[in-house]
């Protein structure tokens, strides 16, 4: 396992809040890490500054065996590097079918150009079809993506990150909404994609982490507070204190 | 899937339309037919061609990309003007030289540019040809231009705009900034482009010996081919997997981004392809208006676009085009004097002034009662037939 991604002594100011402060955390690839952590301990921020939709006033975010900077790639230019995002508030194309957002998020060429002159290949269709058999959306296919319930877009949205196949995954509380055998479900898929790739998941729920059975980071104030087994995690005073108590 | 295939299905069935409709104005007009259709409407309808083709064009970048681009008459004036310089100059030429052949001695080359030059900028006290008349006597050129000048105006624009990231209704009022600031400056006389006086006499096709009741029907032919066209390339654009990351775009512009594509890219493709055909359109245009000033570029007229297109229902192209058709028509007929007016005891309603105030109330019910507007009943009628 060699480290993948790496973030050293990121911060980050809203209007004199620091939400993120000197914070430092690796993952490697393959790897499969929980971050769990109180409300605004800021999480969902630090998804944001590695996919470089917010930009840290200080500290590395370092990429891939060349030991690239990531802070100045845009947006898009991250993504194809290879990380992937699920967002929190689950958010897919209504307007278009499942098949459409799960066309749109397969890892082809992204150009305006290749895109204009695409036409989707038998492969194409056969990996979509493949994709919506493991996210459970086989039969909706053809369902307009706005009229789908909430634990079904999570999973639209989980199946359009694995369409990306891409090397990191960020995935920012996947399990809200769902029911309890949704949230099995959604744990064999992120540890079936975690046999290969890096995945990183944000969830309060603690069943759901202890069955992602990983390394658990500890979030508070905008810094690690503690990191290790979930045992080991759960037995720290300080975690019990500012999360686990409350 | 579903809507898919609606949208290909109207391809054929508009294509059938626009034909028919063509054919019956040809068999009906002065030049080609039994004349139950003046030359003057004729001119109008083709016209009217042209005018949905610009909102095709626009419904391509507002409708499907989200981009309420309220400056497309920039880049229809634009063609206009480039296709006007080389009508203008071609048949000042031909006159001119007609008059000078019969002197005894001939005039040279220098004299007769000389000549062809005060008699087209002798309005705003030009003696010579600015520089952007170069190319004024090639019609390939300037027909090039037609295409390459709004293109470019757009690619700048749009690089500069998307790159900043500037969205939404701050994009909308760059966009009335820059036809504000293009039409003021096509004012001046000194600009090149004849200012206020604009270019004139366009109906006239140099060489070409024909009367209007032909040569009218010929661009009513031409301005349906280009339509016919347009709407197929703007259907093959929407269609495929580009359409889904383009209408992806106007739904959430971030998770675009998210996914890996370069947003500003599409959206720069998208707007610059819509200002050429928006181009061709007013190439297409002002041949049969007979004149263009700049007057045709006042934010305003863009406005009126906009409401065209949402009131025919935007991000369906049959719905642009309808909207185009019936808004301008009943323009031309309320505000050319042939409503009748409503005397009403003291008042009398003069649709000249009151059409605006009826156009205004139908958008108001429009976007309240048929947000999808008129296109949108057509949905619901052939969804019916389907079911
Ligand atoms: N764009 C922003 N502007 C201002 N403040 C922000 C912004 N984004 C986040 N914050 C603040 O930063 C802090 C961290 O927020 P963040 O969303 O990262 O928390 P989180 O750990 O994801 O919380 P939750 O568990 O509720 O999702 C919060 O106090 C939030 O209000
Ligand atoms: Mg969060």
């Amino acid at each position: 396992m060699s480290t993948l991604l790496e973030v050293s002594g990121v911060s980050v100011t809203f209007d004199g809040y620091r939400a993120i402060n000197n914070l430092s955390f690796a993952i490697g690839e393959p790897e499969m890490r929980a971050i769990i952590g109180p409300n605004g301990a800021g999480k969902t921020t630090f998804m944001d500054i590695v996919t470089g939709k917010t930009r840290p006033d200080e500290g590395q975010v370092i990429w891939g065996e060349k030991n690239e900077s990531l802070l100045r790639k845009s947006e898009a230019q991250i993504v194809q590097a290879g990380i992937g995002r699920k967002f929190q508030r689950p958010t897919v194309f209504e307007e278009q079918t499942v098949y459409d957002n799960l066309q749109v998020a397969l890892r082809k060429d992204r150009g305006p150009l290749a895109v204009l002159l695409d036409r989707p290949t038998k492969a194409d269709r056969d990996r979509i079809e493949e994709l919506a058999g493991e996210i459970g959306l086989s039969d909706h296919l053809d369902t307009i993506a706005g009229t789908i319930s909430h634990g079904q877009k999570q999973w639209l949205e989980i199946g359009m990150l694995l369409a990306q196949e891409p090397r990191l995954l960020l995935v920012d509380e996947p399990a809200a909404g769902m029911t309890k055998e949704e949230r099995d479900h959604t744990t064999d898929l992120l540890k079936e994609a975690a046999k290969t790739r890096a995945v990183v998941v944000v969830e309060h729920d603690m069943e759901f982490v202890r069955r992602l059975d990983c390394k658990v980071t500890v979030l508070h104030e905008g810094s690690v507070l503690a990191e290790g087994t979930l045992d080991h995690v759960t037995a720290d005073q300080r975690v019990i204190d500012v999360y686990l108590g409350r | 899937m579903g809507k898919l295939f609606a949208e290909n299905r109207s391809v054929p069935v508009f294509l059938m339309i626009l034909a028919a409709i063509t054919l019956a104005i040809t068999v009906m007009s002065e030049g080609y037919g039994t004349g139950a259709i003046s030359t003057s409407l004729v001119k109008t309808l083709g016209m009217t061609l042209c005018l949905c083709l610009i909102a095709l064009a626009m419904d391509l970048v507002w409708g499907y990309c989200g981009i309420l681009s309220l400056g497309h008459f920039a880049f229809f004036a634009l063609g206009g003007y480039m296709i006007g310089m080389w009508l203008m100059y071609a048949r000042t030429a031909d006159t001119i030289a007609a008059a000078q052949a019969a002197q005894p001695i001939p005039p040279t080359a220098v004299e007769l540019n000389d000549a062809i030059a005060v008699q087209i900028f002798g309005v705003v006290g030009g003696d010579s040809f600015p520089w952007m008349w170069a190319f004024s006597d090639s019609l390939f050129l300037q027909l090039a231009l037609v295409v390459l000048a709004p293109g470019l105006l757009a690619f700048v624009f749009g690089w500069l705009a998307f790159r900043s990231r500037v969205t939404g209704v701050y994009l909308s009022i760059l966009t009335q900034a820059m036809t504000l600031a293009l039409s003021l400056y096509l004012f001046q006389n000194d600009t090149g482009l004849r200012g206020n006086n604009g270019l004139s006499g366009l109906q006239n096709l140099p060489g070409v010996e024909a009367p209007q009741a032909l040569t009218s029907v010929w661009f009513l032919w031409a301005s349906a081919l280009a339509l016919g066209l347009g709407y197929l390339l703007c259907a093959w654009v929407v269609s495929g997997k580009f359409g889904k990351v383009v209408r992806g775009i106007r739904d959430d512009e971030p998770r675009v981004r998210f996914l890996g594509y370069p947003v500003e890219g599409f959206k720069l493709f998208i707007f610059v392809l819509s200002a050429v055909i928006a181009g061709i359109a007013g190439a297409l245009y002002y041949p049969q208006a007979g004149i263009i000033n700049p007057d045709e570029l006042a934010p305003i007229a863009s406005i009126y676009l906009a409401v065209w297109v949402a009131i025919g229902g935007r991000g369906r192209l049959y719905g642009a085009v309808i909207g185009a058709a019936v808004v301008s028509l009943a323009s031309t007929w309320f505000t050319g004097g042939r409503a009748p007016d409503i005397p009403l005891g003291g008042y009398t309603i003069q649709w000249v002034d009151w059409w605006t105030v009826l156009l205004g109330l139908g958008f108001v019910l429009v976007t309240l009662y048929a947000p999808k507007g008129l296109g949108g009943l057509i949905d619901l009628m052939s969804r019916r037939k389907d079911a």
